[in-house]
């Protein structure tokens, strides 16, 4: 892994203990090497984007960070403590929220039911048998912010089947957003949106930066550019380059490796 | 030591028709992503149709062959009036509907060959003991079914890993494009293999009825004993199957024999009938459990399922 | 506002006001077996509600259900028959033994899913059945004979058949209001949010194995329940309550009504029973209509009666 020229920045940059800390990550299937070795950090209140090309390793290395997969070597910390061996809804409770590349919501729900849910899996224990959850307003008020906040006001009684794929993505981050993160890991939510509807959720990624530190993995490199604080470089399991937006960007081997093949969507 | 010697061997010839039916139900499974309950209907249609092809001919093999041809186009039928339709539908949809199928069969049974079961007799060539050891006989039939299996056994792993049908079994139901792509009929496989996984279960029906005999309702019996076995072997995978069946058969078999036994050696031989009868069918249930808790995906499991 | 004068809802009213007045009905025609029958019905609708509620809402074909209605039933006959005839006693051990029998089963089986969780919950359900066959202290296959209904005292007399019925039937309307608040109640969310997609509920940080192995042992509880009114409503109880056929039976009887709504199980287990009844009275062969009529539910009809009556949509 090569480190990009202005390590003095790095210096500058806010570096207490990295919020997410990622150590020789590694991963086998069989005889593929999805993740070979990968070391990585996001400081808080950073947004530090993972970029590659298709085939990367990008989910693989989202599903480790999110406890889905368990890494063959390596270690995950987070906000100081190791969650390497901790299962995905431990996370989630620690303060790591996820949105998925492939919209993964409840599909028979409506919009609020289903923020709603992401609300109450951090309101204390669910053995509630006999109150109607869908009238505590402990619960539906906090949901109404988050859907407010990705501007989805007014869905909210619609059936997620109903809905467009653009509103879809916002529900994806809409639900994170509803458990109150610490940091926030977004894969690909610019997926197969288009230019309208990418411009909008720029915006909105640009006004959680100030909120929330971010992992953003993405193929759209208008918005990586215009996003990151930090870019890491992704290709065959590896990070080969990891620092500025600017010092990636001139960067050899990633514009041979990547860069010079570069789409903007998926 | 002579009965356990014997109880070995029952259990090995146990574990091999449950590995005959296993198999079946695995294939099915790993290429259609269908379960099939009406199974072990089709187990006990090949021991109805060897006793009634015997007792017509005259004669054990040919009442045999006939039944096992027989089988094989009853499971092609059903494949194609009834089994092809569930194909990608929920799971629940093929318990419900194979489930509607067992009930149509053993009531077409009882309507047909009447309520009271058929026997199959051995022939005199086959009714003979062999001898395993100085002063330790076997019955030859048994031997047979033995042999039999494991021919049957050898043959499906030559098919499974040395054929491009093979191949499509352990790519699994997911590649329906790999199927297409290699210019093979998709409807005639699956009808195909239907018909093979049907002629598997007639084949251990009809050499489990000189035994047991042929009754209404035993291929559910045994079919749940199958399931057992394909969740300790791993679903999808007929080595698997093979491994978890062997074992199964053994300590269900040898279990049975002498679990009364050795019970009585901690309680009074009146608990230890009792208990010995409520534990002996327990224990393959008890095993499963064991390796649901240490390893639920199975002991062999297949890769992508 | 949406009106609530659908087909739907007025023939599940229909349905209720029927099952209200069943024993006057069954007097005037002066026909005990009318009351007899709807008893049963009852009583298994009990059974299908709490099939339902981890079918339907939770998404967990369980394969096995039968073995609580045996073992509810098991506990009330050899209560009775070791002389402890109170319901007092009777009922509260019933409950408690199907749910220590669920959570155990529930803990092993749910780590598994789709075709694994039924085969092994049919798996479980088969060796209880086998267990059964072993009592031979309680009849073991002919099955053990109960003398005395459960007693309460002289409260209830169960006995009288009225009496018997008109208390099932509460027992049912109970069950079924507390599904109903369950289902809307955080539990009820988090049980219906993990069958809509567990992955996603597991991300968002609830930890689904412990709801639903809780909904699984509720539902055994209330199964037990089924099983200790059936015992006392033939008095008599035998393994073959808990062959699997039997949990078929009750899958059935969900699937027809409509899975996932309060009152398809209800609806589903007077189709069902009704319909076993009718055409065992056309032909011995019954089962030759049946099994391919169930086939052709599951392609043509797979919503079962509700999802015609709501229109054909599928349930």
């Amino acid at each position: 892994m090569r480190v990009a020229a202005s390590k003095d920045c790095l210096r500058e940059a806010n570096v207490a203990e990295p919020l997410l800390q990622v150590e020789n990550l590694s991963k086998r299937f069989g005889g593929i090497v999805a993740s070979d070795n990968i070391t990585l950090s996001v400081n808080k209140s950073e947004l530090h984007a993972i970029i590659g090309p298709n085939g990367a390793g990008k989910t693989t290395l989202i599903s480790q960070l999110t406890g889905e997969l368990t890494p063959n070597a390596g270690r995950v910390h987070f906000a100081g403590e190791d969650i390497t061996a901790m299962p995905p809804w431990r996370r989630s409770l620690q303060g790591l929220a996820r949105s998925f590349q492939i919209t993964s919501v409840f599909h028979d729900l409506t919009v609020l039911d289903n923020v709603a849910l992401a609300v109450q899996a951090h309101a204390g224990h669910s053995f509630q048998f006999w109150k109607n959850s869908r009238k505590d307003p402990s619960i539906r008020e906090p949901a109404r912010a988050a859907l407010a906040h990705v501007g989805l006001t007014g869905r909210e009684d619609t059936v997620v089947s109903r809905m467009s794929h653009g509103e879809h993505r916002q529900l994806e981050i809409a639900m994170a957003l509803a458990t109150k993160p610490r940091m926030l890991l977004l894969d690909e939510p610019m997926a197969g949106m288009g230019p309208d509807e990418s411009a909008r959720l720029v915006k909105l990624l640009k006004e959680l930066k100030n909120e929330y530190t971010i992992l953003l993995i993405e193929h759209d490199m208008e918005a990586v550019f215009a996003l990151a604080d930090r870019i890491s470089v992704l290709v065959y399991g590896r990070v080969i380059a990891s620092g500025l937006p600017d010092d990636i960007r001139k960067d050899a081997e990633v514009r041979r490796a990547y860069l010079g093949d570069e789409k903007r969507h998926v | 030591m002579v009965l356990f010697i014997e109880q070995c061997l029952n259990g090995l010839q146990f574990g091999l028709l449950l590995f005959l039916l296993a198999a079946g139900l695995t294939l099915v499974f790993g290429i259609m992503d269908l379960v099939n309950l009406a199974h072990g209907s089709l187990y006990m249609l090949g021991a109805y149709f060897a006793a009634t092809f015997a007792a017509l001919t005259g004669s054990f093999v040919l009442g045999a062959v006939l039944a096992l041809v027989a089988t094989l186009v009853v499971g092609m039928a059903v494949e194609v009036i009834a089994i092809r339709r569930l194909y990608g539908r929920d799971h629940l949809d093929h318990v419900l509907g194979t489930f509607g199928l067992i009930l149509f069969f053993n009531e077409l049974v009882r309507l047909v060959w009447g309520p009271a079961g058929r026997t199959l007799p051995l022939p005199d060539w086959l009714s003979t003991s062999v001898q395993i050891f100085p002063g330790v006989y076997y019955p030859t039939y048994r031997f047979t079914i033995i042999f039999v299996a494991l021919a049957v056994a050898l043959a499906l792993y030559f098919v499974v890993m040395r054929t491009r049908i093979g191949m499509l079994v352990r790519a699994g139901a997911s590649n329906r494009e790999m199927i297409g792509a290699l210019g093979i009929n998709i409807k005639l496989l699956y009808t195909f293999v239907f018909g093979a996984g049907a002629a598997l279960a007639g084949l251990a029906g009809l050499m489990q009825t000189p035994i047991l005999t042929a009754s209404i309702g035993m291929g559910e019996n045994i079919l749940i004993v199958a399931f057992v076995v394909i969740i300790i072997g791993g679903i999808g995978s007929i080595r698997g199957a093979f491994v978890a069946s062997i074992f199964v058969g053994l300590v269900d078999t040898v279990g049975r024999a002498f679990l009364p036994t050795l019970l009585k050696l901690f309680l009074t031989p009146a608990a230890a009938s009792a208990a010995g009868a409520a534990l002996s069918s327990m224990l393959i249930y008890l095993l499963m459990a064991i390796i649901l808790i240490v390893r639920p995906e199975g002991l062999f499991p297949a890769a992508n399922r | 506002m949406t009106s609530h004068v659908t087909l739907r809802n007025i023939v599940v009213a229909a349905l209720l006001i029927m099952l209200a007045l069943m024993p006057l009905y069954g007097a005037w025609i002066g026909n005990n077996f009318v009351l007899i029958l709807f008893t049963r019905i009852v009583i298994l609708a009990i059974a299908a509600v709490s099939l339902n509620l981890i079918m339907g809402y939770g998404g967990m074909v369980s394969f096995g259900h039968a073995a609580y209605l045996g073992i509810g039933g098991y506990v009330v006959g050899i209560l009775a028959y070791e002389g402890v005839p109170s319901g007092f006693v009777q009922w509260p051990v019933a409950l408690i033994v199907s749910g220590l029998f669920a959570l155990l089963i529930g803990a092993l089986s749910l780590r598994t899913r789709g075709v694994y969780f039924i085969m092994i919950t049919l798996a479980f359900a088969q060796m209880l059945y086998y267990v059964a066959v072993s009592l031979s202290r309680y009849g073991a296959d002919d099955g053990l004979t109960i003398y005395r209904r459960s007693q309460f005292a002289g409260l209830v007399n169960l006995s009288d058949k009225v009496v018997f019925y008109y208390l099932c039937l509460a027992l049912l309307l109970l069950v079924i209001l507390f599904v109903w608040r369950v289902v809307n109640s955080r539990f009820g969310m988090v049980i219906r949010g993990a069958k809509s997609n567990e992955r996603r509920m597991r991300a968002i940080g609830f930890p689904t194995f412990r709801y639903r192995l809780a909904c699984f042992t509720i539902s055994g509880v209330i199964c037990g329940l089924a099983g200790a009114l059936l015992a006392n409503h033939t008095e008599f109880v035998s393994p073959a309550d808990m062959h699997w056929t039997r949990s078929g039976d009750l899958i059935i009887m969900v699937v027809l009504g409509g899975m996932g709504s309060l009152f398809g199980p209800v609806i589903g287990a007077v189709a069902f029973l009704l319909l076993e009844e009718g055409l065992s009275r056309l032909t011995e062969y019954w089962q030759i209509i049946f099994g391919p009529l169930l086939l052709a539910i599951v392609l043509y009809a797979r919503g079962g009666i509700e999802g015609l009556l709501a229109g054909g949509k599928r349930g």
